[in-house]
């Protein structure tokens, strides 16, 4: 017994140790992305910037301010978020309820005509030529609504309300004379805080991050996101300014703000998550047991 | 049970008058698919034509199997098709073991704040976007200011271009990807030991079992099912591995390994406007990927009795 519990120790030691190199392996980079955005940039390229900030400097974000496009792009991005979100959970958690309810005729095949999407689609170019013929190339609508119903989601919301608002209380709002839609927003979706949380979440970290649909969609650079301003100013200068000499000036110049913009880029959803982080096991393990 | 039957045995009309309301909620999204999911799909048939814009879907010429023939005689059918599966097998066989790992990890810390704070720690990185996710690789591998290249300046070793380099894409692209998802995806695995009955260790450690026997013979067993269907499933989905992380790490020098079809399809499609060419790739991508989804979900029922579809 003896033996045992020593062996159980020494597990428990290494456990730990293997819990602090995952926490110190995720935390890192981004630890050090912030303390180099305070830092002297020529301290940071130079290696010279490891623990802590080093030639604290307020510079790469006093840069930041002079540069118009980022300020746009950050506005765009609240706009889109806070539209798109919308629009997406309007759409997908009405679905995912009204083919939750076990008594609406002819579910299956509507719930196969919402699945459907998953396998089978029209793809890039067929997509972009009918967005093209409905003039929604280039427009605000298209960024909001791209994305609009979303399966997966829908899956897990159908699955949450299944199994989470039971036919009773239903019944129970009916005798009371409460209609359909009364019963859906008085009662039903303020019963599924969790899940509309989780959504949230998932929708506008979604709207907050993408860039792939702007850079298909969108030509005008005054309505670009944040992450296209991000992409072009900071993935595009980067390896041409490395691969030629001419370029050094150039990306000093870059290096000093980069970090800056990460940080700003980034921020919003990292200061998010942690407050909707209780409800993600609900959210996660609804859509895993019944996919 | 009584009262269900005759519900469900009275008059369809009756039924779709109740429910009306229902439909109302529906409608918008059913609305929303129409137009953008299932429309596109007419636009398909560009894949068996020579399509001109200014002729249209209808009067473009029939050219059948064409675009395919010239996709798999093109030179760039023996890249783009193995780059896309070696990098989508990698992605899958390397990232899987780590959530594991780590939720196992996690089950057996006995501080509940020391467990969060690794928790919150490890999910961060899954919420940064893609954009950010490439310039930090930029940065933290540039040639002659990255952090690794400091290091290996410092050990004597020669800097190198990371970012350009072929034989490194497949590496960072896939590490990088466990970095970010690692703790995301460990959230499954953390919520199903969760949920693995107490008793069952209660008397394993009566039995004196350590944890390492336990974690065997208790955690893992419990574990299976989730990890054959979470298998299963990634493998199904191997075909569309994502266009966002591989077209942003591009550049002319790693492009060997680092064109893949969504890649290609993209440049093919949009930048040079080759619609129906482009198309055709695409189509052809989408087959594999629903025939592999189809097959792996038939095995998925045999072994383990959860399917997907």
């Amino acid at each position: 017994m003896k033996r045992k519990c020593k062996e159980d120790k020494i597990f428990l030691i290494c456990n730990t140790f293997l819990a602090i190199l995952f926490l110190a392996v995720c935390l890192y980079p981004l630890y050090f992305i912030l303390i180099a955005s305070f830092s002297n940039p020529g301290m940071v390229s130079g290696g010279k910037v490891w623990l802590y900030p080093r030639g604290i400097t307020l510079a790469g974000y006093e840069m930041m301010f002079t540069k118009n496009e980022i300020w746009t792009g950050y506005g765009n991005t609240i706009l889109y978020t806070l539209v798109g979100t919308f629009i997406n959970l309007t759409l997908t958690v009405s679905a995912g309820y009204a083919l939750s309810r076990r008594t609406l005729p002819f579910r299956r095949g509507i719930n196969l005509y919402f699945l459907l999407p998953m396998f089978i689609n029209g793809g890039l170019v067929p997509t972009y030529l009918l967005m093209n013929a409905l003039h929604l190339v280039n427009t605000f609508t298209i960024i909001v609504l791209m994305g609009g119903v979303n399966v997966w989601n829908f899956v897990i919301c159908r699955t949450f309300f299944e199994n989470n608002i039971p036919e009773e209380i239903l019944d129970a709002a009916r005798i009371d004379g409460s209609s359909e839609l009364n019963f859906y927003f008085r009662i039903a979706l303020p019963l599924s805080k969790a899940i509309l949380a989780v959504m949230i979440l998932f929708f506008a970290v979604g709207h907050w991050n993408g860039y792939y649909n702007a850079m298909i969609y969108l030509r005008e650079e005054s309505r670009y996101p944040l992450q296209l301003v991000l992409r072009n100013l900071l993935l595009t200068t980067q390896l041409s300014a490395e691969t030629s000499d001419s370029g050094m000036a150039q990306l000093l110049n870059l290096q000093s703000m980069k970090y800056g913009v990460i940080v700003i880029a980034s921020a919003p959803v990292l200061i998010l998550y942690p407050f909707i982080q209780k409800y993600f096991v609900k959210g996660v393990m609804v859509g895993a047991i019944k996919g | 049970m009584k009262e269900k039957i005759i519900y469900s045995k009275r008059k369809l009309r009756v039924r779709l008058k109740q429910h009306w309301q229902l439909y109302l909620l529906l409608a918008p999204p059913m609305l929303y698919l129409l137009i953008f999911n299932y429309a596109p799909l007419y636009g398909l048939i560009i894949a068996f034509e020579d399509y001109k814009p200014y002729l249209g879907y209808l009067k473009s010429p029939f050219v059948g199997l064409q675009n395919f023939a010239r996709f798999f005689n093109s030179n760039k059918f023996g890249q783009v098709l193995p780059n896309t599966v070696i990098l989508a097998f990698y992605s899958l066989l390397a990232s899987f073991p780590f959530p594991i790992i780590l939720a196992l990890c996690l089950n057996y810390i006995p501080s509940t704040r020391f467990k969060k704070a690794v928790q919150n720690v490890t999910y961060a990185p899954h919420f940064i976007s893609t954009v950010v996710m490439v310039s930090m690789l930029n940065i933290f591998f540039a040639q002659s200011t990255g952090l690794v290249n400091n290091v290996r300046d410092a050990l004597g070793l020669d800097r190198l271009l990371f970012m350009g380099e072929a034989g490194a894409f497949r590496h960072l692209y896939v590490w990088s990807g466990i970095w970010q998802m690692c703790g995301w995806d460990s959230i499954i695995y953390f919520a199903s030991l969760a949920g693995v009955d107490e008793s069952l260790h209660e008397a394993a450690i009566v039995d004196g079992a350590t944890i390492t026997q336990r974690i065997r013979f208790i955690d893992l067993p419990s574990l299976k099912p989730t990890i054959v269907t979470l298998f299963i499933m990634n493998t199904g989905k191997i075909m569309s591995i994502g266009f966002e992380k591989a077209y942003l790490m591009q550049n002319s020098l790693n492009l060997e390994t680092s064109e893949i079809i969504a890649t290609y399809v993209y440049k093919i499609g949009l930048l040079n406007q080759q619609y129906s060419y482009s198309t055709a790739i695409n189509l052809f991508n989408s087959i594999v990927n629903l025939i592999l989804l189809l097959t792996v979900n038939v095995i998925s029922k045999k072994l383990s009795d959860t399917s997907i579809i």
